[in-house]
């Protein structure tokens, strides 16, 4: 055995030994059970932990690798962000509304997880319905950065990352709408990758914005987020907005040549307020990036990168105030029936089934569609969306990927942005375009901001849509060239 | 502050969710901060530019018109708060 904890293994390291009959998915399952019991008190990474559920599915699998029929992720243990529907298995989206939701049935990619061989620990904890930065909304408790707990592991999925980073899992999955998976990857210093709208399916996640959201891995290394791309991405008849295209092996991307790539650097990216250490750990990446053979355009301009945090922040909240409709206390979930009449019941379950940030959204989006507002707010949203892709067609005629941060600022302090919604708002300005454009884009650890202790930062590449080879090239370029991605919190 | 204490009543009501008078105080301070930011948009030229709802190009996605089985109705129903000989059960709408 390597001299690392079982719970540290990477996919790619755990399953050759489980290949090999070396390891077994019991005593992996059971090492990161232990390592959950050790951590959990103090990282707060999941909603609900799954041990009885693990440890059964772990014995499956080393049934299944034993009569040969085994997979890549076949017998490795994962978290799964509570958004996402494990049939029978409690599914809360971070909500008091949904507490006590017991889906009926499967999401396409716990399906398709099932399928290869998932061992899963637990449902990770999230900022409510997915809508924060901090997972400091999840209605339960808040999850702790396992670098520093002081500070927040970013958000929406806080809970996936967290335990990444915690080992508390080998992998996660998590959700994008804005930066969703992207930013809390990089706050914690592991991988996360949003991959372009339509490339995975959506059944089975619960609706935050409909044509932003997307499902994506939080992995330890690229290498892993090419194994679990290609057992989740393809096409699904249940989504009819998932794409009908043939799904490369995404392992064949991995290669650390960047001859030829032709990467960009917008220079907007660079925002105002931006901590020098991020900005210094960026231009070092990019700067490692052409050491690699990349050629670099350090003056690629994205004009529209500002107004694309308003353009989102109302196309968001009104696609969410139509997709939170269903929430009424009738069909599932909380139901408060103090009130004198249907409607009343209605009106008072909403008021005390959501949390604070969820209302001022549904707020935000009901004002933004309501009569006399729509003009000026929501259709003129749409069109500068299109200004937005429009520029990103055009910097892609000339790039093969752009380079950016993921986040202005490395993790801030539990709390600390809490009574200000809309600086809360502001720390997703470098995540939010690519999901306006569907976009696919990775953030991979890039560096630590010494001023703060040694907190992680991670780089943005993005590319054009379905290109998802080129980012996992570069993306594992980069990595095996430098050494981030093997550090990890001492707990 | 860019949006009234009754409008963000009327606006809570389109949605029929009841507020507290404290979150109506709150929301008419953080939605008007919030509004007034989108006033960046304004500046953006948007002269004979389509709107965008949506970043694939797939229109009428069709499939055959064939018939499957769906989820049983006690599963669905397991998770009502209410329900009655394989009904929803809500309080009576009409007086």
């Amino acid at each position: 055995m390597p001299p690392v904890e079982l719970y540290d293994l990477t996919i790619h390291e755990a399953s050759d030994l489980l290949s090999r009959r070396e390891l077994s998915s019991r005593e992996l399952t059971q090492a990161v059970l232990d390592r959950i019991h050790q951590v959990e008190e103090r990282v707060e990474a999941f909603v609900t932990i799954t041990e009885e559920l693990a440890l059964k599915q772990a014995d499956e699998a080393d049934r299944r690798i034993a009569a040969g029929d085994a997979a890549p992720l076949t017998g490795i243990p994962a978290a799964i962000k509570d958004v996402i529907c494990t049939k029978g298995v409690p599914t809360t989206c971070g909500s008091r509304m949904l507490a006590n939701f017991l889906p009926p049935y499967q999401a396409h990619v716990t399906e398709r997880l099932l399928d290869a061989g998932l061992v899963m620990v637990g449902k990770a904890n999230m900022d409510e319905f997915a809508m924060g930065s901090s997972t400091e909304n999840s209605a339960f408790h808040p999850t702790h950065n396992p670098w520093d707990l002081e500070r927040v592991p970013g958000g929406s999925s806080g809970g996936s990352a967290a335990a990444v980073a915690a080992s508390e899992c080998i992998y996660a999955l998590g959700s994008d709408t804005g930066g969703s998976i992207r930013q809390p990857a990089a706050l914690c210093g592991v991988v996360g990758f949003k991959p372009t709208y339509g490339r995975i399916s959506r059944f089975g996640l619960v609706a935050f914005a409909s044509s932003l959201d997307q499902i994506g891995p939080l992995t330890k290394d690229v290498t892993d987020c090419a194994l679990v791309m290609n057992v989740i991405a393809g096409h699904d008849r249940r989504d009819s907005t998932s794409a009908p295209l043939d799904v490369p092996d995404y392992t064949q991307s991995l290669i650390t040549d960047l001859k030829g790539i032709r990467i960009g650097v917008p220079q907007e990216y660079f925002v105002e307020g931006m901590d020098s250490q991020v900005r210094a750990s960026i231009e070092a990446a990019v700067n490692k990036m052409a050491e690699l053979g990349a050629e670099v355009d350090w003056q690629v301009s994205l004009p529209s990168t500002g107004p694309a945090l308003a353009c989102y922040y109302i196309i968001a909240p009104s696609e969410a105030m139509a997709n939170l409709a269903r929430y009424d206390g009738v069909k599932y979930g909380y139901s408060d029936r103090r009130g004198d009449s249907m409607w009343q019941n209605m009106e008072l379950t909403r008021q005390h089934g959501f949390g604070d940030e969820v209302k001022r959204r549904i707020m935000l989006g009901t004002y933004a569609l309501s009569a006399g507002y729509y003009d000026a707010y929501y259709l003129k949203a749409q069109k500068v969306r299109t200004l937005i892709r429009r520029e990103f067609d055009a910097a892609f005629q000339r790039c093969d990927v752009l380079v950016t941060a993921v986040s202005p600022t490395p993790a801030f302090k539990l709390g600390e942005k809490v009574a200000d919604p809309l600086q809360m708002y502001l720390s997703d300005v470098c995540t939010i375009p690519m999901n306006i454009a569907g976009l696919p884009a990775i953030s991979v650890p890039c560096g630590f901001a010494p001023a703060e202790g040694g907190l992680p930062v991670g780089v943005q590449i993005v590319a054009k849509p379905f290109d998802e080879t080129t980012i996992l090239r570069v993306a594992y370029a980069y990595e095996q060239a430098t050494d981030w991605h093997k550090a990890r919190p001492s707990l | 502050m860019a949006i009234t204490r009754e409008e963000v009543r009327h606006v809570a009501m389109l949605f029929r969710m009841s507020l507290s008078e404290e979150e109506i105080a709150r929301l008419q301070q953080q939605l008007s901060q919030i509004i007034d930011y989108f006033q960046v948009l304004q500046q953006v030229d948007t002269e004979g530019v389509p709107p965008t709802s949506h970043t694939l190009a797939l229109e009428n996605v069709m499939r055959d018109d064939e018939p499957r089985p769906s989820y049983p109705a006690e599963d669905i129903l397991a998770n009502a708060p209410l329900s009655e000989g394989g009904f929803f059960r809500v309080r009576a709408v009409l007086e």
